[in-house]
C-alpha cells in the first residue's frame, strides 16, 4: 500500500506580484520591499482595489513588477497624481512608491503636501542614501563624508548642506496618520517593515490620513560594495543616521490588531 | 436657457461644470482665479472633486493622475503658471489621455503683469513641453465663444485622446456680456478601455509615458503625429468675415480678432475692400484658409497682442505668395480699433514694405507704451 504523500506550499509569489523578471542590481532591496507590498495587498485582499503610482528612479519600472493597476508619474510628482486619483476614486488604495531622490529633492514639495492635506494615501518610501538609476550621484539623503559620483571627495556639508530625515520632517504634520521607519537588512527587520506596510495600508483604508514607511535600503552597485558588505554598510552607518521606530502612529491605530 | 450677463471666467467655469466636469486642480493666479474660486463651492455642491494645488506643477499633475482614471477633468491657470505646468503637459501627451486646460493669457515675459495679452501663443500652440506632440488649442473672442469652445475642448480631448487647451486673454476672463450657457450633461459613467481605476475581475492595466526603447518611443511617436493629422484633417476652425472681395486681409485671433472685426467694419464703412480671418482653432492652424487667402489678396495684415507669434504661421502658409504686414501691442496692453483702422488704411495706400520683414518694419513705425 502506498504512502500517501502530502505537501505544504511554503513559498509562492503572490498575487499582486507579476511574473516579470524585476530589472533590479543583484543585492539590491528593491525586490525585498516589492515583495513585501504584494503580499500585504494579497493579505488584506486589496490587490483588485489597488491603484500604484510609480516614480523616476530605479523603480520607474515598478509597474511591471506589480500585479495590479499603476500609472508612472513625473519625477517627484507622484504624490500629487495619486492625490488626482485618489479625489475621484476615493475608495481604491492609492499607494507611490518613491526612492529618495524622488521624494525627499525634487519631489518635496510635493510629499510635503499630501502630508499636510492628510491624503489617504500610501507611500512606500526607499531610501538607500543614492541615485541609484543615474548611476550613483549625491541624493538629499546622501549621508556627510559619503562618496558618491558626484560628491567624488565625500559629502561636504559645508557645501551641500546635510541629509533630510524625512520619516521626523513627515512626522510633524497635522494630517500624517502614520509616518515610520524600518529597515531591509535582515528577516527580523523585514518582518517588522513588513508589518509597517501592513499599518500603512490599514491607516489608508481607515480613512486615517497620510501614510508613509520609510525603508533603508542599499545599492549595493553604486555604493561599490558587495550584496553583503552593502548590508553591513547600512547597519553601521545609515541606522545611526536615519533610526528605525515609529514617528507617527494616530492615536486610533495604536493597539490595532494587524 | 436665458441668457444672463456672464463674466468669462465664471462662464467657463460653469461651462466646464455643465459639461460634466468630474475633478478640478488649480492654483490661483489672475487674471483667471475667479474659475478656481467658482469650483471651489460649485464642485463640492455637486458632489464632485475640488483641489486648491499647492503649486501649478502638482496641479498638473494632479490633472494627471485623475485622467489616468478616465474622468473628465480640467485645470486653468495664466501664463508663469502654464509654463509651471509644461512638464506634465508633455508627459499627459506622451500618455495619450485627455485632459482639459485653460490659459487666461497675461502680459510677460516673467512676472509680467496681469493686463490681457497673446503671448502664450508660441508657448503653447508651438512647444512648452518637451518632444513631439500637439495639443488642440482653441480661442474664444467673446464670452458666448469661451463658454462653447469649453464643452467642445472636452469632446475634442476625449475623441483625440489628446490636451486641449482654451486659450483666452485676460479680456475674455475679465469681461461680462451676455451669454447663454449649456444645459446641466449627466456625469458620463461609462469608462474608457485604457482608464486605470483599479477595477474588479479584469487584467491589470497601466499608463505611462516611458517607452525605453527607442523603436517603441518610434511607435508612439508615429501614432501621435497620426493622430495630429487626423485632428488636422478634422477639426479645423474658423470664422470668415466680409472676406468674399477682400483684398486686404486682417488675420487675428481672441480679442485681437474681435477688436481687428470692429477696425474692419469701420475700413468698409470707408470703401475700403478689407475682410477678416479670425482662427478659433490655432491649433490645427488653418493653414489651408491662409494659404487660399493668399492667392486672391494684395496684402495680408496680421493683428496680435503680442511681438507677432502667430504671425510666423501666416507667413509659412501665404507661401511668399502675398506680402504680409504685422501691427501687435505687447506686454498686457491691448490695440483700439483705431490703431488697427490706421494700419488698414495704410496697407489700402499700398505696402510699405512688400518683400521686407513685417516684424522689423513694424517696429520702425511703431511707439511702444502709448495708449
Amino acid at each position: 500500500m502506498a504512502t500517501a504523500l502530502t505537501s505544504q506550499v511554503v513559498y509562492e509569489r503572490p498575487e499582486s506580484l507579476a511574473d516579470t523578471p524585476t530589472t533590479y542590481c543583484p543585492g539590491c532591496t528593491h525586490g525585498v520591499a516589492h515583495r513585501l507590498v504584494a503580499e500585504v495587498l494579497d493579505e488584506m485582499n486589496l490587490r483588485e482595489s489597488a491603484i500604484g503610482v510609480a516614480p523616476v528612479g530605479c523603480s520607474v519600472f515598478a509597474y511591471n513588477f506589480f500585479n495590479v493597476d499603476f500609472v508612472q508619474a513625473a519625477h517627484g510628482r507622484a504624490p500629487a497624481m495619486a492625490t488626482g486619483i485618489k479625489r475621484v476614486l476615493p475608495d481604491r488604495t492609492v499607494f507611490t512608491y518613491q526612492g529618495d531622490g524622488d521624494l525627499a529633492s525634487i519631489g518635496m514639495s510635493e510629499i510635503m503636501h499630501v502630508g499636510m492635506r492628510g491624503e489617504n494615501i500610501t507611500v512606500i518610501f526607499i531610501n538607500n542614501a543614492i541615485y541609484g538609476m543615474t548611476g550613483g550621484q549625491m541624493a538629499p539623503t546622501t549621508l556627510p563624508g559619503q562618496k558618491t559620483s558626484s560628491s567624488p571627495n565625500g559629502r561636504d556639508v559645508e557645501q551641500t548642506g546635510y541629509p533630510a530625515r524625512m520619516a521626523e520632517v513627515l512626522s510633524t504634520l497635522d494630517g500624517s496618520g502614520y509616518v515610520v521607519r524600518r529597515s531591509l537588512h535582515d528577516p527580523k527587520n523585514i518582518r517588522l517593515a513588513k508589518k509597517a506596510i501592513r499599518m500603512a495600508f490599514k491607516t489608508l483604508q481607515r480613512g486615517r490620513g497620510f501614510s508613509m514607511v520609510e525603508l533603508l535600503s542599499t545599492c549595493p552597485t553604486n555604493w561599490g560594495f558587495t550584496p553583503t558588505q552593502a548590508l553591513e554598510w547600512l547597519v553601521e552607518h545609515m541606522i545611526p543616521a536615519y533610526p528605525l521606530g515609529d514617528y507617527k502612529v494616530n492615536p486610533a491605530l495604536a493597539g490595532l490588531k494587524l | 436657457m436665458a441668457r444672463e450677463l456672464l463674466e468669462g471666467n465664471l462662464a467657463m467655469a460653469e461651462a466646464a461644470v455643465r459639461a460634466g466636469l468630474e475633478a478640478y486642480f488649480g492654483y490661483p493666479i489672475t487674471p483667471q482665479t475667479e474659475i478656481l474660486e467658482w469650483l471651489s463651492h460649485r464642485m463640492p455642491e455637486l458632489g464632485r472633486a475640488f483641489l486648491q494645488a499647492e503649486s501649478e506643477v502638482a496641479a498638473v499633475n494632479m490633472v494627471y493622475g485623475a485622467a489616468c482614471t478616465g474622468a473628465r477633468v480640467m485645470s486653468s491657470s495664466s501664463s508663469p503658471g502654464v509654463s509651471l505646468m509644461m512638464e506634465g503637459l508633455s508627459y499627459i501627451a506622451g500618455t495619450e489621455i485627455p485632459a482639459v486646460l485653460i490659459d487666461v493669457v497675461r502680459g510677460g515675459p516673467g512676472l509680467g503683469n496681469i493686463a490681457p495679452s497673446q503671448g502664450d501663443y508660441n508657448q503653447i500652440v508651438h512647444g512648452g513641453g518637451h518632444g513631439d506632440y500637439h495639443p488642440i488649442v482653441l480661442a474664444p473672442a467673446s464670452v458666448q465663444e469661451a463658454i462653447d469652445l469649453v464643452v467642445m475642448a472636452f469632446d475634442l480631448a476625449e475623441k483625440y485622446r489628446t490636451i486641449t487647451i482654451v486659450m483666452a486673454d485676460g479680456s475674455i476672463g475679465q469681461m461680462m456680456e451676455p451669454a447663454e450657457l449649456p444645459p446641466m450633461r449627466p456625469i458620463k459613467t461609462d469608462r474608457p478601455d485604457w482608464a486605470v481605476d483599479g477595477s474588479p475581475d479584469r487584467d491589470r492595466r497601466f499608463l505611462s509615458s516611458i517607452y525605453i526603447n527607442p523603436e517603441e518611443e518610434e511607435v508612439c511617436n508615429y501614432r501621435l503625429m497620426e493622430t495630429w493629422n487626423r485632428i488636422q484633417e478634422n477639426e479645423i476652425r474658423f470664422r470668415e468675415y466680409y472676406l468674399d472681395d477682400a483684398e486686404i486681409v486682417v488675420v487675428g485671433f481672441g480679442t485681437a480678432g474681435r477688436i481687428a472685426l470692429s477696425a474692419v467694419r469701420s475700413a468698409r464703412a470707408e470703401g475700403i475692400p478689407v475682410g477678416l480671418l479670425r482662427p478659433i482653432t490655432l491649433s490645427p492652424f488653418p493653414a489651408a484658409q491662409v494659404s487660399e487667402l493668399a492667392k486672391t489678396a494684395q496684402t495680408i495684415l496680421v493683428v496680435e497682442m503680442n511681438a507677432g507669434q502667430m504671425l510666423a504661421d501666416v507667413q509659412l502658409h501665404s507661401s511668399g505668395r502675398v506680402p504680409v504686414e504685422f501691427y501687435g501691442r505687447m506686454g498686457g496692453m491691448v490695440p483700439f480699433p483705431d490703431e488697427i483702422l490706421a494700419e488698414i488704411q495704410r496697407v489700402a495706400r499700398g505696402p510699405v514694405v512688400p518683400n521686407g520683414d513685417p516684424r522689423r518694419a513694424w517696429m520702425k513705425r511703431f511707439k511702444p507704451g502709448r495708449n
